[in-house]
């Protein structure tokens, strides 16, 4: 039981133990093994710019890459700031309307079918593809363009795990809620909700870097500067390339934060839940 | 059936039909039955699989409708008992809820009818050490064993002091020990609570050792085709039932007389007396 927490908590799947190797040394192994690989590739990259001589137009170095980072510092950090919380109000927004439009669909299933066409055509469309629509809609001046696609983007995940969550009760929870007559909103709280919880965790989770993804990608399509993804495109326009990738550094980070806290989450609030999925 | 019934019966099926539609045409699963189980009544239902015992003890949950014919349930129609919560019910798998405690899995039914959190927590308390987990309040049911997650969901099933317990198989899935072990807490709970059980089993020595009457059923379409008495005591002497009556000569002759019934009337020749049919 302590063998297989320990597991959990370093990021590993339940049900997978590898044999021979120690908890200790699999999380030092887990930790090491992608540095390791990182720092080679950074090191590659820095060789063939430095010793080989590709061109800093085609490849800028890693340290002028981070040269620029520290130059451009105060701008890097509202940019990301920008982006972050135009991802963020997407996110949230976009989680909320999947959660709620999944359960009126498992609820009622005309709304599930009238909502089936819908979520398949936005899971298909490129939803930045709107951008440009969306910011001549609302103005040039206007974040709302971005976060309404950041919205969308997570919107999709988020539905259709939460769909799928709210259909994993067993039938022996609803005959017992029906025996005890509850009301439909006591089902909600106590069955249908904790229920589903796992997958509609899972679904913020994917969400999570759409939103980002789609907040940065929606601001090289015009609208108010100062984002990342606007200033990824200045930069490069202007052939600073070390700048630009400066900013491509500074947007994973974004996306790497995102997901690891809505990570966090999902781990945090699965704790006492272990065995959630399995059907009894 | 043609017991007069002073007070009023805990369950009262009249010419009970149900037919399921499925996709190869109609299943008659009961056919006219007629139950009476009186106030404080352990009664159980034995058959073999498909005869409808289920499906009868679905009907007094009102967790389905019969199609033709009546369920009432002290009185009233099987819906409004439901709705008013006369009856605690236990399944074959326990069902408990895997995110909440042990304690949090008896509270449920308390919590949904709005019982204050003080009144729970002793509640809770006192059905825990009546079925003897009391130490397990905190964990969780992955944690616990089949047969003690099986004593929680019995637990939760007489958290509202009901006045009628139904119970489908609950001790299906134990093995041997814990499921004698099971049988006599419940023939002590229930008579300790005075609540009338209906016991849905295929175990025979189960049926005669928990039970008043012992309602044997045959299948396609669903009847009943015996009611047998079991002369091993009324609700005065059900709490007398300990481990020593397994070993009565009353007790063979009561599985034999269900196993006989089973079978349709005719003498059950071979093996020992008392072997178990599970």
């Amino acid at each position: 039981m302590s063998a297989t927490g320990a597991t959990t908590a370093t990021a590993s799947r339940p049900g997978r133990p590898r044999r021979g190797i120690g908890p200790r040394t699999e999380t030092t192994l887990r930790i090491v093994a992608p540095v390791a690989v990182g720092l080679i590739v950074l090191g590659i990259w820095q060789f063939l710019v430095s010793v080989v001589g590709v061109s800093d137009y085609l490849l800028p170095s890693p340290a002028s890459i981070v040269e620029e980072l520290v130059a451009y510092w105060p701008s890097v950090v509202s940019a990301t700031l920008l982006t972050g919380t135009n991802a963020l109000i997407g996110l949230i927004i976009g989680s909320i309307l999947g959660i709620l439009l999944a359960a009126l669909a498992s609820r009622w299933r005309p709304v599930d079918q009238m909502s089936a066409p819908v979520v398949a055509s936005l899971a298909v469309i490129p939803i930045v593809a709107l951008a440009p629509v969306l910011n001549s809609m609302f103005g040039a001046d206007s974040q709302f363009g971005r976060q309404a696609i950041a919205a969308l983007a997570s919107f999709v995940p988020v539905f259709i795990n939460t769909l799928r969550g709210f259909r994993q009760t067993a039938p022996v929870h609803r005959e017992l809620m029906k025996a005890y007559a509850a009301t439909p909103g006591q089902v909600l709280r106590t069955l249908t909700l904790p229920t589903a919880r796992p997958f509609i965790l899972t679904g913020i989770r994917i969400a999570s870097s759409l939103a980002v993804i789609s907040a940065l990608v929606a601001e090289y399509f015009g609208g108010p500067r100062g984002g990342l993804g606007g200033l990824i495109s200045t930069s490069a326009a202007s052939s600073a390339y070390a700048r630009a990738w400066a900013y491509v550094v500074a947007s994973i980070v974004l996306g790497l934060l995102f997901y690891l806290v809505t990570l966090g989450l999902e781990r945090m609030l699965q704790r006492h839940a272990p065995q959630a999925r399995r059907s009894p | 059936m043609s017991e007069t019934v002073t007070q009023v019966a805990a369950v009262e099926a009249r010419g009970v039909d149900k037919v399921f539609e499925t996709r190869s045409g109609q299943v008659q699963a009961l056919d006219s039955i007629d139950l009476t189980v009186a106030a404080g009544e352990f009664v159980s239902l034995i058959g073999p699989s498909g005869c409808g015992k289920s499906t009868l003890m679905r009907l007094v949950a009102d967790l389905d409708e019969p199609t033709g014919g009546t369920v009432a349930v002290f009185g009233k129609s099987a819906k409004q008992a439901r709705l008013d919560q006369e009856y605690g019910i236990a399944f074959q798998s326990a069902g408990l809820l895997p995110w909440r405690t042990v304690a949090a899995n008896v509270a449920l039914p308390l919590e949904l009818h709005g019982v204050a959190s003080a009144t729970r927590s002793s509640r809770v308390a006192e059905l825990l050490e009546m079925v003897g987990l009391s130490d397990f309040a905190d964990r969780y049911p992955d944690q616990l064993s089949g047969g003690m997650q099986q004593r929680v969901a019995i637990a939760r099933s007489l958290a509202e002091q009901p006045r009628l317990l139904l119970m489908d198989e609950p001790f299906g899935a134990l093995d041997e020990m814990t499921r004698e072990k099971m049988q006599y807490d419940l023939v002590r709970i229930s008579a300790e609570t005075g609540a009338a059980v209906v016991f849905v089993t295929h175990s025979i020595p189960e049926a005669v050792f928990l039970s008043d009457r012992v309602v044997v059923m045959s299948p396609r379409p669903g009847r009943i085709r015996e009611i047998v008495p079991m002369r091993l005591g009324a609700d005065a002497r059900r709490a007398e039932r300990t481990e020593e009556l397994r070993e009565e000569r009353a007790f063979f002759d009561m599985v034999t007389a269900v196993r006989e019934a089973l079978h349709g009337g005719s003498p059950v020749g071979a093996g020992p007396r008392g072997v178990e049919t599970r």
